[in-house]
């Protein structure tokens, strides 16, 4: 697994660049993800990005953008809107996950 | 930001202007054949592509608001299912074989028809009609799921995917 760098703070990632280890993530790190995507953090980025981690922590698996809408509230049109064009990557990268396995 | 450049970042393509398009067409009313074609779709529009579908023949069912929640899974004719063609036909095992389906895919999470289609249309996905369906059931927008954009022939589909990829399921 290669590493890089964050922050001044090296962090284990995939190929890709997705981070593999999830206590590695805080929100500083988040935020640097996400500038390094180009997406502004709000709030309501915020909101998302925190139940990626808590539902990730609970059920051991990145939430699918219908996860994201049916258990954490936040609809599908706006996901689009916040993490444009590929809403389940952005937000998975940005919250330091995996990317979603799930098909739907 | 000399942090960033050193980092290692997923291309996500966000610089990339593409104009790909899929274009399904969903001819079938069966519950196992509604989803192929939901799933791809929904994929697609994940992957930031332009999706058109377009409804035809059996696969109206799928948007018609008094078929789209009751579609069936049959084992009749449908070897895939292992059962034996003379048990098939036997009273209840549609109904059985359905309701089975159902609980297999809500174990995975994939939604039933109706809902699958606002995630699809809620993620962007244009859903279109068939005009010579829609005659041959004598069917008018009023019957057909809120999520339609439209009752159009044939012609004008394969003029609006000009250039897309196609899939016909």
């Amino acid at each position: 697994m290669p590493t890089t760098t964050i922050n001044g703070r090296d962090v284990t990632v995939d190929d890709e660049g997705f981070m593999t280890v999830y206590d590695e993530w805080d929100e500083e790190i988040g935020k640097s993800l996400a500038a390094a995507i180009g997406v502004d953090m709000t709030d309501e980025h915020w909101k998302v990005i925190r139940f990626l981690r808590e539902d990730f922590k609970a059920q051991g698996a990145t939430p699918t953008i219908r996860r994201v809408s049916t258990a954490g509230g936040v609809d599908t049109k706006k996901l689009f809107t916040l993490f444009p064009k590929k809403p389940a990557k952005k937000m998975a990268y940005i919250a330091g996950l995996p990317k979603p396995a799930g098909c739907v | 930001m000399t942090a960033v450049e050193s980092m290692i970042v997923p291309s996500f393509d966000d610089e990339v202007e593409t104009d790909r398009t899929l274009a399904i067409i969903c001819s079938k009313g069966s519950l196992d054949m509604a989803y192929p074609g939901l799933i791809l779709g929904n994929a697609a529009l994940g992957e930031g592509v332009n999706v058109h579908l377009f409804f035809t023949f059996w696969g109206f069912d799928m948007i018609t608001k008094g078929r789209m929640e009751h579609l069936v899974f049959s084992p009749v004719g449908n070897p895939a299912t292992h059962i034996p063609a003379a048990l098939a036909p036997l009273p209840g095992l549609a109904k059985m074989a359905t309701h089975q389906m159902q609980k297999a895919m809500d174990e995975l999470e994939i939604p039933p028809v109706p809902e699958f289609l606002d995630l699809i249309k809620a993620s962007g996905a244009h859903i279109w009609a068939c005009r010579l369906s829609a005659d041959m059931n004598h069917l008018s927008e009023d019957d057909l799921w809120e999520g339609v954009d439209g009752i159009i022939n044939a012609s004008d589909f394969i003029e609006m995917t000009d250039g897309a990829q196609l899939l016909f399921i």
